[in-house]
């Protein structure tokens, strides 16, 4: 149209005021027009917010456990792999050299002022003591250097490994709470023996409650010192080891050691510059950037299943205002009598499909929240609610009221009023 | 182009009133409603009807008209092309000096709030609002305030001595009292015309009797009425008489004449008017 639209007869205000009204007055159609919308809305918020705490869980309670801050982990290669490696990857990883220990030497010297680092090896071995229960297999870590400060674990009972310790390798470990409970019932176990397959050592530790992620908990662990008898069982040749743990004191730091790190190793390797690294530089952020991408994923499946539901919502709105421009014919033709331009008819069904589906939208947005809740109470998964999908459904659900309103309210709009008058 | 005399307009007085006009020309300010010449066609599945054949009509400000005819005559299709409902095929319609046959759609919406106040047979309030709800319904789509819309509806529902009834629904009146709740909102936004469509169809005879007294009082304060009736009783109320047959006008004349020729001997007829 060229010329601006002149003012509506009917004020915005108002005609929510009558669609509200028509709502009221038809409850059992209306729940039905508002069902689609409402729960495609509902599955957004929900989704959106499910997603939305996986990510958050992932970072702060797998990952943030796993890799401390600023810290990155060297490895033959990733032992953090969420989902993305496929066959050739794994087979490339299966053919890499292992790291031994006469390689950390010249790591640690290359390393800037300041970082700390720590060596380990470990391996799921059987523990048992004669207080307790059968054998348990727990996640046995050999340590070396600063790693309970790079973990900044502590230990509830007892004491950590003393240089000493950690130069003879004494037969000393520390223990996580699992092991406490499974092994030493009711028992004090400070001072008292444990075996590690089959070898003697003296708890003098209890560490800390590190928590759990999707139901595996991370108590079911030992820490033992690197060098002490266990060492040979951790890998196949006694040099091997798992990792190297470094951390800095800052990011730009940090960036400075992997750089470090990556040029000495690919030295210690022989590898030509056109050769890929055939270790590992496990960060934070390399092990969530699967993360990153299937997030992106889900937010599109979490944006696009609730589309189906706005589908249905749409074409029931459809009807049901095409039902309601049929039942009020002779309403619509009275209108026109009386003055009724085709744009305020058409202003009138339009205002009355999309608070249709605005009040689905916000009864999905008071559902989906609910929903939210529910999960971070039975789940422990932190969902929390995106504001932007809160807006984004109230938006989706009026728009889809316009959308499906659009046909019905032009055939409204259109309708001759002496035939729609002589309707009764 | 030459001025013609139209010999078509019948005065309060019952004179014949020429109307000197040439085709194409606004009428006097004396016509509320002028037609030459109006012709409507349809075309009923291949087979053309033609429902007007060439109306000359004109009505005076302050008339009271009755226009009549069996059905199929064509009275409805006059009725609708007088009320803006319809645009004619042929011919000319000029409604209060506007020539309204060649209107947009929304111009002829804007004419028929302004300029007429439809009454029908079937009532036609809406069912959920209020008497006053439903006789501000022309004062929404004429923009007029809120506070203004409710004190003229009252205003108008007054005058049909429906002031105690405002705040009821049609459900809740009875069919005279419902005809009035119509009659206010017709003439709520003060029109050129009050155009009813069979307006006692649907109604007993005291409550006919009633809704005409109504419209015979309202004549008198100077109201231009178009009445459509296929009762000769009812037409007999109004002052001017219009027969249609066959798509053009049989008679025009006035209501002693019609009441002579028709031979109404009902008492209904003496309703005072002067």
């Amino acid at each position: 149209m060229a010329r601006p639209l002149p003012p509506l007869a009917v004020n915005l205000f108002e005609a929510i005021r009558l669609a509200l009204g028509t709502i009221r007055t038809q409850k059992l159609k209306s729940a039905f027009t508002l069902m689609g919308v409402c729960i495609g809305v509902m599955f957004l918020i929900a989704v959106v917010s499910i997603v939305n705490g996986m990510g958050k869980y992932l970072q702060n309670d797998l990952v943030g456990k796993l890799i401390a801050i600023n810290s990155f982990e060297l490895r033959h290669r990733p032992n953090i792999n969420i989902g993305d490696t496929d066959a050739a990857t794994w087979r490339e990883y299966q053919r890499r050299k292992r790291l031994r220990d006469y390689e950390v030497p010249a790591v640690i010297e290359a390393l800037p002022e300041g970082t700390r680092y720590a060596v380990i090896a470990d391996a799921q071995l059987s523990m048992m003591s004669r207080y307790g229960g059968g054998p348990r297999t727990v996640r046995v870590t050999g340590v070396e250097g600063a790693f309970f400060d790079i973990k900044s674990l502590e230990v509830t009972d007892g004491r950590l490994f003393t240089s000493q310790e950690y130069a003879m390798g004494t037969p000393v470990v520390v223990i996580g709470p699992d092991v406490v409970e499974r092994l030493f019932p009711s028992l004090n176990p400070i001072g008292r023996e444990v075996r590690i397959a089959g070898l003697p050592y003296t708890v003098i530790g209890i560490t800390e409650s590190q928590g759990s992620a999707f139901g595996m908990s991370f108590d079911n662990v030992a820490y033992v010192p690197l060098q002490a008898p266990a060492k040979r069982l951790f890998n196949a040749e006694p040099s091997m080891i798992d990792a190297v743990l470094i951390q800095s004191p800052s990011e730009a730091e940090m960036t400075e050691a992997m750089e470090a790190t990556r040029q000495v190793m690919r030295t210690q390797h022989q590898l030509r510059p056109s050769q890929k690294d055939d270790f590992a530089l496990q960060t934070a952020d390399s092990a969530l950037a699967f993360w990153d991408k299937l997030q992106g994923y889900l937010v599109l499946a979490g944006v696009a299943l609730p589309a189906f539901g706005l589908v249905v919502g749409a074409i029931v709105i459809m009807n049901i205002m095409l039902v309601a421009v049929a039942e009020r014919t002779s309403e619509i033709g009275l209108r026109k009598a009386l003055g009724a331009r085709r744009r305020d008819v058409l202003a009138q069904f339009l205002v009355e499909s999309s608070t249709l589906g605005a009040v689905g939208a916000i009864a999905g947005v008071g559902l989906g929240v609910f929903l939210a809740f529910v999960m971070r109470q039975v789940t422990p998964l932190p969902t929390v609610v995106a504001p932007w999908s809160v807006a984004l459904g109230v938006l989706v659900g009026a728009g889809v009221g316009i959308i499906s309103g659009v046909y019905p309210a032009s055939r409204a709009a259109r309708l001759d009023p002496i035939t729609a008058l002589r309707q009764e | 182009m030459s001025h013609t005399v139209d010999d078509i307009g019948i005065s309060t007085t019952g004179e014949r009133r020429a109307v000197v006009t040439a085709p194409g020309t606004a009428p006097g300010a004396d016509w509320v409603i002028v037609a030459r010449g109006l012709k409507r066609e349809y075309d009923m599945g291949g087979e053309i009807v033609r429902a007007l054949r060439g109306v000359d009509l004109a009505i005076g400000r302050n008339e009271y008209v009755a226009i009549m005819g069996p059905s199929g005559s064509g009275k409805s299709t006059l009725m609708n092309l007088i009320g803006c409902l319809d645009s004619p095929d042929g011919g000319e319609y000029w409604l209060n000096g506007q020539l309204v046959s060649a209107m947009s759609d929304d111009a002829l919406a804007r004419v028929r709030n302004k300029e007429i106040g439809f009454v029908f047979q079937t009532f036609n309030l809406l069912p959920r609002a209020t008497a006053l709800q439903n006789v501000e319904l022309p004062l929404v789509y004429a923009g007029i305030p809120a506070d203004e819309r409710k004190r003229r509806a009252t205003e108008a529902l007054d005058s049909v001595a429906l002031g105690p009834r405002l705040h009821h629904r049609p459900n809740e009146l009875s069919g005279g009292q419902r005809q009035r709740v119509a009659i206010a909102r017709a003439l709520v936004n003060r029109p050129s015309i009050l155009l009813a469509d069979e307006p006692t169809g649907n109604l007993d005879s005291s409550t006919s009797q009633e809704i005409m007294k109504v419209f015979e009082e309202l004549s008198r304060q100077g109201q231009t009425v178009v009445m459509v009736t296929h009762e000769p009783d009812i037409a007999a109320h109004a002052r001017r008489v219009v027969v249609l047959r066959d798509g053009i006008v049989e008679s025009d004349e006035r209501r002693e004449k019609f009441v002579d020729r028709v031979g109404i001997a009902h008492a209904t007829t003496k309703v005072a008017h002067d």
